[in-house]
């Protein structure tokens, strides 16, 4: 293959991650930007919803569109229920303060991964994905008599993966919705601009928390679901998206949602890119090392405030 | 007794116990004792920072790593003995606290964290990606004829727990009086309140700095220490897990006491000892500790002795 088609191949690669990406870093935001909770967790939430997306579909069995469809239903609900329930259990206990949460939330990282390991074992396990054409894609090439389209060997992506990218847009538009357009929305802004004055109006913030709590691990969740007919489910894969999650709100802006979905798709084109012209290993330490410069230097991201 | 004599004895109370720990305990409990305490230096290290100084870094693992690796490579590659090595591992992680702690400290809270985090994860990767040398997450052994000084072999159970003593005796003392120091009050100034501790004149940067650059080249000598006296080198060392234990053993021990760390190493080092028997999935207890902690004890068992025992303690 030519250098242009396989810059297209690593592109693909480059939007399904960041679609993934863009999910759990989502999740990850408004849990900060609400609640001004930095969640350690959050990658095993991601975890979760890939393990219990195994689960469901190897219960209900049958054909893989049904039992994807049914994961895709009741996992995000699930997984935000445990987290809400975290929420409760512990995180308004040491009522948010903001390095024991750090702290707790380490403790409920450890909690959910090794239970996971003794319950669901070390192995990791595929998910059928619910449909798996591969469509073969054209390239433009200029040739004898002008631009001709030619369909080079190997430029093909799956259906499911063209599925995945436009799911994840489809749920952000929702997102958008929510946030901006009804009462739920408005509520949770309202909280997040200022929790005691919002308390004062008659806003639950304790069960707003909560609620904010188990949408951000559901995202992660959702995300997870997702991921799984591509990767498989495995008791320590919460460990990258947590960090690529960190670096996506980070670069983005702590609490900015435009800056955090701009921010994904920035990073995961990138990663996929890179990981596929230079060595995996050099490109995390660069991107790496880069976010943290970013954050010493610019602390406010892309757009955002200042990190506190 | 004055409060200052109290701590004398309690600090040359403790190192009197683990000496006599070596002969009284058997042979199992002494091999686990000379790795509580080298780890108990690393914790010792971490506290200063953040029991002290009131920053909370997530990437202390990088200056153990440095000094783990400084002293390993530098014997296997470099061929050098023991002490030059030694020497060498432990500068290595100072000037990494140097360099990370210039950069890091322009941060706080929340991005202090996270910064570390990554700087840590930038030398894990490093060291992954230098695979050749550092053999990765394999690791290497640093050969037991290599370490000895001046014809003592440090391998044995008795050299190495004498060893493993003495460096701990030094910093567990240096640090008791060091948390005493102007320089250790001025630091707990920081904690409390780092902008009246500005305003009052002091130059809290660089106080912040020179606390970072002391925590890690301790942390350094705790790597450096295991190195030599383990024999083993590996990225495991400098993964997330290991900036997350030393907080995880001030924490419980009680963050801000001399004491603390060694509690919570002795306690977190029997408490995994115990439950790996049970299950593979040991470090779920760690889990339950952390949240436990958080919940009911944030200020550790030393803090609990503190305040319900001996108001005193330093």
């Amino acid at each position: 293959m030519d250098f242009g088609p396989h810059l297209m191949l690593a592109s693909i690669e480059g939007a399904v991650i960041s679609a993934i990406l863009v999910l759990t870093a989502m999740g990850l935001s408004i849990v900060f930007g609400v609640m001004r909770v930095v969640n350690v967790a959050h990658g095993e939430f991601f975890m979760l919803g890939a393990v219990l997306a195994w689960a469901v579909t190897v219960t209900i069995g049958g054909h893989p569109a049904l039992g994807f469809v049914a994961a895709l239903a009741i996992v995000p609900v699930l997984v935000g229920c445990i987290a809400a329930g975290v929420d409760r259990l512990i995180l308004k206990r040491i009522n948010y303060d903001v390095d024991r949460t750090i702290v707790a939330t380490i403790g409920v990282l450890y909690i959910v991964q090794q239970s996971t390991l003794m319950l669901y074992g070390p192995e990791a396990r595929p998910v059928e994905a619910p449909f798996n054409t591969r469509l073969a894609l054209p390239w433009v090439e200029l040739g004898e008599n002008g631009f001709q389209m030619i369909w080079p060997w190997g430029l093909s992506v799956t259906s499911y993966k063209l599925f995945v990218i436009f799911a994840a847009i489809a749920v952000l538009g929702v997102l958008w919705l929510v946030l901006t357009r009804t009462k739920v929305g408005l509520i949770m802004r309202a909280t997040q601009q200022d929790r005691d004055m919002a308390q004062a109006f008659g806003v639950p913030v304790a069960q707003v928390y909560s609620w904010v709590f188990g949408l951000g691990a559901g995202l992660a969740a959702l995300g997870a679901v997702l991921v799984v007919p591509i990767q498989q489910a495995h008791y320590l894969m919460g460990g990258d998206p947590l960090l690529l999650a960190f670096i996506v709100v980070i670069i983005g802006g702590l609490g900015s949602l435009p800056g955090t979905v701009i921010a994904a798709v920035l990073i995961g084109m990138s990663d996929g890119i890179i990981s596929v012209f230079f060595s995996p290993t050099l490109a995390k330490i660069i991107a790496t090392l880069l976010v943290a410069l970013v954050l010493v230097f610019r602390p406010q991201g892309l757009m955002g405030r200042i990190a506190v | 007794m004055t409060t200052q004599s109290k701590s004398i004895t309690l600090h040359l109370g403790v190192l009197a116990v683990l000496a006599v720990f070596f002969f009284v305990l058997p042979a199992y409990h002494v091999g686990a004792f000379s790795r509580i305490m080298v780890l108990a230096i690393y914790a010792i290290g971490f506290n200063l920072l953040f029991g002290y100084t009131g920053l909370l870094s997530l990437g202390h693992a990088m200056f153990f790593a440095a000094g783990m690796y400084g002293f390993g490579l530098s014997v296997n590659l470099g061929g050098l003995p023991v002490i030059p090595a030694f020497a060498i591992a432990v500068a290595t992680a100072g000037l990494l606290a140097v360099g990370a702690g210039y950069l890091a400290l322009r941060t706080i809270g929340v991005a202090f964290m996270i910064v570390t985090l990554m700087f840590a994860q930038t030398v894990y990767l490093v060291i992954l990606y230098f695979g050749e040398y550092t053999r990765g997450d394999e690791g290497f052994i640093v050969q037991q004829a290599q370490r000895s000084i001046a014809g003592i072999d440090l391998t044995s159970e008795t050299a190495r727990y004498a060893t493993a003593f003495i460096l701990f005796a030094l910093c567990f003392l240096v640090m008791a009086r060091l948390v005493q120091s102007p320089f250790g009050k001025r630091l707990v100034a920081i904690r409390e309140n780092e902008e009246r501790a500005r305003m009052l004149g002091y130059d809290v940067g660089r106080l912040k700095l020179q606390a970072l650059v002391v925590s890690g080249t301790v942390a350094g000598v705790a790597g450096a220490a295991y190195a030599l006296l383990f024999g083993y080198v590996g990225a495991s060392f400098a993964a997330v897990h290991y900036s997350i234990f030393p907080l995880l053993w001030v924490l419980l021990g009680g963050a801000g006491t001399t004491i603390g760390p060694l509690i919570g190493v002795m306690f977190m080092f029997y408490l995994i000892d115990f439950s790996s028997g049970l299950t593979n999935a040991y470090m779920l207890v760690a889990g339950v500790a952390l949240v436990l902690i958080t919940l009911f004890a944030p200020h550790g068992l030393a803090g609990v002795l503190r305040k319900k025992v001996f108001k005193w303690l330093p």
